[in-house]
């Protein structure tokens, strides 16, 4: 029992998991699931309570059953107690303090990584400003290598979204060289295939790779399918750079997404024995986004920002090149609006951050949210501000088989001129080396490079 | 270096036109040129005008009567398109006035067919009649009782199950208008669930998915229709286990399967 009495007036939170989801800025989803706040004030009121609790209580009350759910297990049997030391005596609230001061740098906050569980960084998302998330995750870098190195500081990298409604070759190559013209894709070049059929998956891992080999790119390709599409392809020998999955923040939201921790672990393993990353081995790309643990009925009456950072807390036991929240992709029942997306975000990247991921986020919506593509630009510079890894290149934002919208090339274009980003460092370099960008980096006028002829014979 | 000799435009033409992706736009410094933006704008226009607007269900029903077909009107217990949006588990029951509507309907019926916006209404409006007449001209009356057209307003996939638990009928086919894309505001999606309850998965449906003269057009889009309903009769199941193999059949051969069910 948890409770707090604000000018007379006692509130009361039965159990943690309650307090978590009536202290959660305001957001459809956890209205739909019957958990959030009843006002504005008891939301306050928990928040307060929140703030007061000891941070050591998230090591001794599961909001999810230990018994029940390998996720609380894998978080809690992980969770480093020596990393935790220099925080274990703290508040939620004297944590978000610790947080912004201005003694704690980001190598304090890499040593915590492991000290911290999810739902602690979750607590302290939650009284935590939006200017808050940002201040605080733009003290943390983190630094994945595969073919490049993605997420230093001083960088924005994307990925290049070719999808096409029926996965049509040509189709993708086409949106795929579009991006690069406009230099994209130092993230990954990553389709989502219209179909998870296996032959389709493996055309379109060996188109992906012939056009990288073909112009030398040291970045990655993904073809987005189900783990166990990918791995009965790496077993044929399809060239995988990058395995992918959707994952969850309970043990029944991965079963939904028809996964398991044994299942990620076997095609961790099998990523990494193909050695196929020339300068890291960071061999895992994970998407996320709140609500999908609710829309599989598969949340525990938890809020769905919490059990996102259990998410997270998954990700990080697989050291990921790439993992990044679809936050708008789930529609307006769980992010009603701009205002509620553009707030899921900053914490979801926030709590990435801090959990020692290499946070990127795709900025979207879906036509019928209350959003559109103002609320997307500022959400997007936003996220560049706080030190986003990557977002989504979309050919005019517009994802013709997926059906939503999202940034696009043209878009992390802007957002790198306006913060003054770059790249990753070996992708600036293949830039300038193709003649695409000159010697300050900037896009040269559109003419198309020697070395992208071969790719025309496809045509 | 940047290649000096002529663009082959020729052929980033012929790549062009592989893909609807807005692909080759043109930008001005970092940014979209001014009618790239405006062409965006506009699709997104008609998307949201897509979402918010309300079928005209007086309209659709008298094209349905006047073509002789039985239609009954129906009410899903979301009141307005807020709380349509904000809460599905609304928009996948039947209001009370609606089931005791139906509940005098009731009867043995083989198939019933289930007509609701969703989040299209002009996806409906454009495209249900079409693929309607042209399923029930396939079908053999002899063998197929269908229950009255039923037409519902502010209704999720789910209602389906909750019209076809009402009515008694065997097999239900929802037409509904699909969440527009940018491309496409006007899709329209067909379930079939075998044995209508309420609390039936996704995974126990078959889905069609965008049609639309563009898209999957109306006469492919019946003839599959046709198809699933025959062998969701035959093997006494929708869902994963009956995949659509429609394409693999000539139109001869489900005209006979139409004669001998």
């Amino acid at each position: 029992m948890y409770a707090t009495t604000i000018r007379g007036t006692s509130y009361r939170f039965p159990d943690l998991k309650t307090l978590m989801a009536k202290a959660t800025p305001l957001r459809s989803g956890d209205c739909l699931a019957g958990i959030a706040a009843m006002s504005a004030a008891e939301r306050v009121a928990a928040q307060m309570a929140l703030a007061d609790l000891p941070l050591s209580v998230f090591l001794n009350e599961a909001l999810v059953p230990y018994e029940e759910d390998e996720v609380t297990r894998l978080i809690l049997d992980g969770h480093d107690r020596n990393a935790f030391a220099p925080i274990a005596s703290l508040t939620v609230g004297e944590f978000r303090d610790w947080l912004l001061s201005d003694a704690v740098d980001e190598d304090a906050l890499a040593a915590l990584t492991f000290g911290i569980t999810p739902e602690m960084a979750a607590a302290v998302s939650k009284i935590c400003r939006n200017q808050d998330l940002i201040l605080i995750a733009a003290k943390r870098r983190v630094v994945t290598k595969f073919r490049n190195t993605l997420g230093l500081r001083g960088r924005l990298s994307s990925r290049i979204q070719p999808n096409h409604p029926t996965d049509d070759a040509r189709g993708v190559l086409a949106s795929a060289i579009d991006g690069l013209l406009l230099g994209n894709g130092d993230a990954v070049i990553g389709v989502n295939p219209a179909s998870d059929s296996p032959e389709q998956c493996y055309e379109l891992l060996s188109l992906l790779d012939e056009l990288r080999e073909t112009l030398n790119i040291p970045t990655q390709s993904c073809v987005l399918a189900h783990v166990t599409t990918t791995l009965q392809l790496m077993e044929r020998h399809a060239p995988v750079d990058l395995v992918f999955q959707s994952i969850g923040g309970t043990q029944a939201a991965n079963s939904s997404f028809g996964i398991d921790l044994a299942l990620l672990r076997e095609s961790h393993e099998a990523a990494l024995a193909l050695r196929r990353g020339t300068i890291g081995d960071n061999v895992m790309y994970f998407e996320t986004g709140q609500g999908s643990a609710l829309s599989a009925n598969a949340h525990w009456n938890c809020d769905q920002q919490t059990l996102e950072a259990r998410a997270y807390g998954v990700a990080r036991m697989f050291d990921p090149l790439l993992i990044n929240t679809v936050v708008g992709f789930i529609g307006p029942e769980y992010l009603f609006d701009g205002k509620q997306i553009t707030r899921a975000a900053l914490e979801d990247h926030f709590c990435g951050k801090l959990l020692g991921l290499p946070m990127g986020c795709d900025v979207c919506y879906t036509n019928h949210a209350e959003a559109d593509q103002n609320d997307m630009d500022d959400l997007l510079t936003l996220l560049a501000v706080a030190g986003v890894n990557y977002v989504m290149g979309v050919p005019g934002a517009d994802d013709v088989m997926l059906n939503y919208q999202s940034t696009s090339y043209h878009d992390v274009l802007a957002v790198r001129r306006m913060l003054n980003l770059a790249p990753a460092p070996e992708f600036a370099q293949w830039l300038a080396d193709v003649g695409l960008t000159d010697a300050r980096g900037e896009l040269q006028a559109p003419a198309l490079p020697a070395s992208f002829a071969p790719l025309l014979e496809r045509a | 270096m940047a290649d000096d000799r002529p663009t082959p435009l020729d052929k980033m033409s012929m790549l062009r036109s592989a893909t609807p992706a807005r692909i080759f736009l043109p930008r001005a410094g970092a940014a979209l040129t001014t009618r790239a933006t405006l062409d965006f704008q506009l699709a997104h226009a008609e998307a949201r005008d897509a979402v918010e607007e309300r079928l005209d269900a007086d309209r659709l029903f008298d094209e349905l009567t006047s073509r002789g077909l039985t239609a009954v009107r129906v009410k899903s217990a979301a009141r307005d398109r807020r709380s349509f949006l904000l809460r599905p588990d609304l928009g996948r029951k039947l209001d009370d006035d609606s089931r005791q509507h139906l509940k005098a309907l009731a009867g043995d019926y083989d198939l019933s067919f289930v007509i609701a916006e969703g989040l299209s209404a002009r996806a409906i409006a454009r495209h249900a009649i079409p693929v309607l007449e042209r399923a029930l001209q396939s079908l053999d009356r002899t063998s197929w009782k269908i229950a009255p057209i039923v037409l519902a307003e502010q209704g999720r996939v789910a209602l389906g199950d909750d019209i076809g638990e009402t009515l008694g009928a065997r097999l239900v086919a929802v037409f509904i208008g699909e969440r527009p894309g940018l491309s496409s505001p006007d899709s329209m999606g067909v379930y079939l669930t075998f044995a209508p309850r309420v609390g039936r998965t996704d995974a126990e449906r078959n889905c069609l998915s965008n049609i639309r003269p563009q898209g999957l057009p109306y006469a492919d889009a019946a003839r599959k229709l046709v198809y699933l309903c025959h062998e969701a009769r035959r093997r006494q199941l929708t869902g994963v286990d009956l995949k659509d193999e429609a394409d693999t059949l000539p139109s001869g051969e489900l005209r006979a399967i139409d004669a001998k069910s």
